[in-house]
């Protein structure tokens, strides 16, 4: 029997015990670099997505003022919320003194304090999306509108959300599983994919009469639309991710019809393909993915167009060759104080991505390790 | 010779068999077939880890899956309840690499290549044995030559005391989860030899269990500390088997039918502000199977096999959050085959076996797939001391794919050698050790899947090497009876694996030959019984598995050379049971360490080890003809909260109740 309780406590050595389960800790790394003045932003925010079901969305920031990179502040911040911040980051902004991040699988829009993460409130959202603010309000578009009668033809829709009740206020249907969209006066303009409608992709663009929040047009631009942004004349850029086979990905201008009138059409089809675009000054940075089947491997372009001349300045904004070190560019930001390019890497989208800094001449400034997916960006001044 | 016969054959026999289960074989008698089966198992140059029907009844173990996870070097993904999903992998080189086998003919699924092993209960198995690399024997069709791990599930045999051509055995399962599970059982001794059987079950159960999942701040304040109802577990499914079994001199034939329908809830992954999911699951799989067996008196002998099975799958997703979902996969599978053995010497034996196989798969792809294997094996025996064999194995997969482009031609040689060695006579110690090179083919989700298929997928290849040394001694009424003790070292590689690659803009996946992993083991195995006096005895058995499975695909990832997910690099059991009388008390320990929920070994992604204690105690009564049993089983006794797979929490502190009835 000794022998036995022996070999019992021998085999015991071979094991480890459960340990109580920490709250995730923040981790900071030192950036290489100067540390800016006191006028730019004092941070940049950085949403990682996380693999879906792995309820590993975070969020990170570059501390401008320190030169600090911060990762996965949330949890650390809220140890009280359960199962932190949650499944699939899809959006973040930041509006007055309030952080929003839009939790797609969660469900959710999460408000933070801007300056110290913690968290104000959550507002429930369905299937969210993007958003976008203005005059107190913020908009929020979600694939799931009002539960249709025909399963197969379920439209999605903007939510309208008060900014100090952080309540929902009213909601308008839209287009088939609206992705980003852009306020212009009072109109919000949402760009719909119709992604889950394959082969009948959705190819309109929303509007929405603010006030009433009733769309009052659609207008056709192109198949599976994705991203939308303002430029400084008052113009849309739209780009539609195409069908990934024979229409592919493109880039669209809107403007409005006359002087006097407030609706928009198309005037320019670029063919450029775009999967991210950034407006900064007269510049568009933008980059494209396309997967190549024959030879197995994605084709990559980081590219500027002039948007006076609607021309293609490059077709690779990094110009020291340190590009190929990215596998898959998944989010585009520019700093509006001093031109850094930052560019983020989401790997094989199961592991660590990257943060890459390029200066505004496109050399890079340095790279860092960030959470799962790393996507979406934006400043806290 | 005959003491070296004797001695092998003990020393399998004993291998995993307890004292009890020696003893209640004595009053019954056996068929004369069953000897025959005996008698193979000698033959076999590594044996297999095997549970049988009298200790799996023991395991507090429900499905198979569970029974499973008491073998050395199996990885178990558990989703988590009664209708969760569960799925087994040998020796970290995924589930696809696994074949799973229903008396002798392999269980398929074209569609994404995985067997659900929760599906199958014990109720009606007789024994479940486990084979790294493959069955060392070489009369076996040739498909068998294929997996680089097998597991087989075998029916229970109907067995007829004597001036007895019935039997009746009616059960019941109840205890946590709400679940209730009726089975029955009738065997019929049509003609001495013939003999029929018919076995039913229903499994309902809400699913419903509490989990908890709680966190601590570092300066050890409760951060959160939640208890929730794990909802949308339910699963309400019935099973009906039945078979026809025929005995001849030299041969014996098999006609089962199998039959399995059920409505499921798919309970989903935890997170934040996520607590309920809409995702239903209806399947319907059928299947006919036939297998004939003759042996002719000059050395020849020949097995046919014959299955036909259909699958269907319809999932909803009716979650008012989602974009919803209503698919429907068919799934159709047709096999035949022969295996023929010739011993050319009293030591030597050759075989060659041919089997064909059709796939069809209906819904979002239409897919044919038309494989054909052929197999040449050998096996022989020098002085009785070394054992080996050999086969070679080639496969032959045709496609074609409308809509879509058809995947090319495939074939593949796959080749396989194992080895034993008994050095000394006087002892019963054995070494072995086996090569094997086997591949497994892209599912036809990989091949096909709406825009994240790629028809030019090439099998994903595996290489196993594996040396070991077992040791068994035999030791009639001594306080140490029985003693074995095991232990294998393995070296596995696995080239071309399938995995996923992000593709074009967004989030959009394709499949892609990337991936290389290194994985290096050793499992172990011991098992003694002690005889403490008359009517007691207590069996103990330990198994131990440390495992190395690192990525090594490209040295500028940022997990080359870590731990590839979910596979921990220590994994245990303990099993004790304590016999006395009709009484039976067991306790029973499972291990899992630690190990990461991602391919980076880093923080984030780190997974806590998990440990449960099982116990239960169970009472044989006898009343005239008429048997029962009573047994009472508590899981998780220490109530520990875990997850298996990160974000499905498993259930608390759970128990069951077994009643049955036999006449």
């Amino acid at each position: 029997m000794h022998q036995r309780i022996v070999i019992l406590c021998i085999l015991l050595c071979f094991f480890g015990c459960r340990e109580i389960e920490l709250v995730v800790p923040t981790e900071y790394e030192v950036l290489p670099g100067e540390i800016f003045d006191n006028n730019g932003p004092s941070r940049m925010y950085l949403l990682n997505e996380g693999n879906m079901g792995s309820n590993k969305s975070t969020i990170d920031f570059v501390d401008f003022r320190s030169m600090l990179y911060v990762r996965n502040i949330y949890s650390e911040k809220n140890p009280e919320v359960i199962m932190e911040l949650g499944d699939v980051g899809n959006d973040i902004a930041v509006y007055g003194s309030k952080l929003y991040a839009v939790i797609n699988c969660s469900h959710k829009v999460e408000v933070m304090d801007a300056k110290t993460c913690e968290r104000i409130g959550r507002i429930d959202i369905p299937n969210c999306r993007y958003i976008k603010f203005s005059k107190g309000h913020a908009y929020v578009t979600s694939y799931v509108g009002p539960v249709a009668i025909d399963p197969d033809a379920q439209l999605g829709a903007v939510f309208k959300i008060d900014t100090t009740s952080l309540t929902v206020i009213d909601r308008a249907t839209v287009g088939y599983q609206p992705d980003e969209l852009e306020i212009i006066g009072e109109y919000i303009y949402v760009a719909n994919s119709g992604g889950y409608r394959v082969p009948d992709y959705d190819y309109t663009i929303s509007v929405v009469e603010m006030y009433a929040m009733r769309q009052i047009q659609q207008i056709p631009v192109g198949i599976n639309l994705h991203r939308i942004k303002k430029d400084g004349y008052g113009r849309l850029w739209v780009s539609s991710r195409g069908n990934y086979k024979d229409v592919s990905s493109n880039l669209f201008v809107l403007e409005r019809k006359s002087a006097n009138s407030s609706e928009m059409i198309v005037t320019d089809t670029l063919n450029i393909a775009c999967s991210d675009m950034v407006i900064s000054g007269d510049s568009l940075y933008f980059y494209n993915v396309e997967f190549n089947t024959a030879t197995e491997k994605n084709h990559v372009s980081y590219g500027i167009i002039d948007i006076t001349t609607k021309k293609l300045v490059t077709d690779n904004f990094i110009k020291d060759g340190s590009e190929i070190n990215i596998t898959i560019p998944y989010g585009l930001e520019i700093n509006p104080y001093n031109g850094d390019i930052y560019v983020t890497d989401a790997k094989n989208y199961v592991s660590s991505g990257q943060l890459h800094c390029y200066d505004r001449n496109g050399i890079k400034k340095w790279s860092v390790r960030t959470g799962d997916i790393p996507a979406h960006m934006c400043f806290l001044w | 010779m005959k003491r070296l016969l004797k001695i092998f054959f003990s020393s399998l026999c004993f291998l995993f068999h307890t004292h009890v289960f020696s003893q209640n074989m004595a009053d019954t008698i056996m068929l004369l077939q069953e000897v025959e089966v005996v008698a193979k198992k000698y033959t076999e140059v590594i044996p297999a880890q095997k549970l049988e029907s009298k200790e799996l009844q023991r395991l507090n173990s429900f499905s198979v899956s569970d029974a499973i996870r008491y073998f050395a070097g199996v990885q178990i993904k558990d989703y988590g309840g009664v209708g969760g999903l569960k799925t087994v992998n040998i020796r970290s080189m995924g589930t696809n690499h696994m074949g799973v086998f229903y008396n002798g003919i392999q269980l398929g699924n074209a569609q994404n290549g995985q067997i659900d092993l929760g599906k199958f209960s014990l109720d009606n198995i007789g024994e479940i044995s486990l084979y790294n690399g493959q069955k060392s024997e070489i009369f076996q069709s040739a498909k068998e030559f294929g997996p680089a791990g097998s597991i087989y599930l075998t029916t229970r045999r109907p067995r007829f005391e004597e001036d007895k051509s019935a039997n009746i055995k009616a059960g019941l399962r109840f205890g946590s989860f709400d679940l209730l599970n009726p089975s029955v059982l009738f065997d019929y001794k049509i003609k001495d030899n013939l003999v029929a059987t018919f076995n039913c079950e229903w499994i309902n159960s809400s699913g419903k269990y509490k989990f908890r999942y709680q966190r601590v701040t570092p300066y050890g304040e409760i951060a959160y500390d939640t208890t929730a109802v794990r909802n949308n577990g339910d699963i309400d499914a019935v099973r009906m088997e039945g078979s026809l079994n025929g005995y001849m001199p030299g041969g014996n034939w098999k006609i089962h039918v199998y039959h399995y329908e059920s409505e499921r809830g798919v309970p989903g992954a935890i997170v934040n502000n996520v607590w309920r999911r809409g995702e239903r699951l209806w399947d319907k799989n059928s299947f006919i199977q036939y297998s004939l067996t003759k042996e002719f008196g000059f050395g020849y002998s020949y097995k046919v096999n014959m299955k036909y099975a259909n699958d269907f799958t319809h999932y909803v997703n009716n979650d008012n959050k989602l974009i919803s979902v209503d698919n429907i996969y068919k799934q159709k599978e047709a096999f035949a085959s022969v295996a023929n053995k010739y011993s050319v010497l009293k030591n030597w034996d050759l075989s060659l076996a041919y089997d064909i196989q059709w796939n069809g798969l209906s819904e979002f792809a239409d897919v044919n797939r038309l494989s054909q294997w052929v197999s040449v094996a050998t096996a022989f025996t020098i002085a009785d001391k070394f054992k080996t064999q050999a086969s070679i194995l080639a496969t032959v997969i045709n496609e074609e794919s409308r809509e879509r482009e058809s995947a090319p031609v495939r074939k593949k040689l796959t080749p396989a050698v194992f080895m034993s060695y008994q050095p000394f006579n006087s002892s019963d110690l054995v070494l072995r050790a086996f090569y094997k090179r086997s591949f497994r083919m892209p599912s036809f989700n990989d091949l096909y899947y709406t825009d994240m298929g790629n028809a030019y997928l090439n099998p994903e290849t595996a290489d196993q090497y594996n040396v070991g040394i077992l040791y068994d001694k035999n030791r009639e009424n001594r306080f140490l009876s029985k003693f074995h003790v095991g232990v294998d070292a393995y070296y596995n590689l696995v080239k071309d694996k399938i995995v996923a690659y992000p593709k074009g803009q967004q989030f959009r996946w394709t499949m892609l030959n990337l991936g290389e992993v290194d994985i290096r083991g050793i499992d172990a195995t011991m098992m003694m019984t002690f005889d403490l006096s008359g009517s007691l005895s207590l069996t103990g058995k330990v198994q131990y598995t440390y495992q190395e499975a690192i990525d090594i695909t490209d040295e500028s990832d940022n997990y080359y050379k870590h731990q590839i997910p979910y596979i921990p690099w220590r994994s245990g059991s303990a099993i004790g049971m304590l016999s006395w009388k009709e009484w039976g008390l067991n306790y029973s320990f499972i291990y899992v360490g630690e190990r990461y929920n991602q391919q980076e070994n880093i923080r984030y992604n780190h997974t806590q080890p998990w440990y449960t204690h099982d116990v239960s105690i169970s009472k044989n009564l006898k009343l005239k003809s008429c048997e029962m049993r009573f047994s009472a089983e508590i899981n998780n006794l220490l109530s520990q909260d875990y997850d298996v797979i990160l974000n499905y929490p498993m259930p608390e502190r759970n128990y069951r109740f077994v009643v049955s009835v036999s006449l």
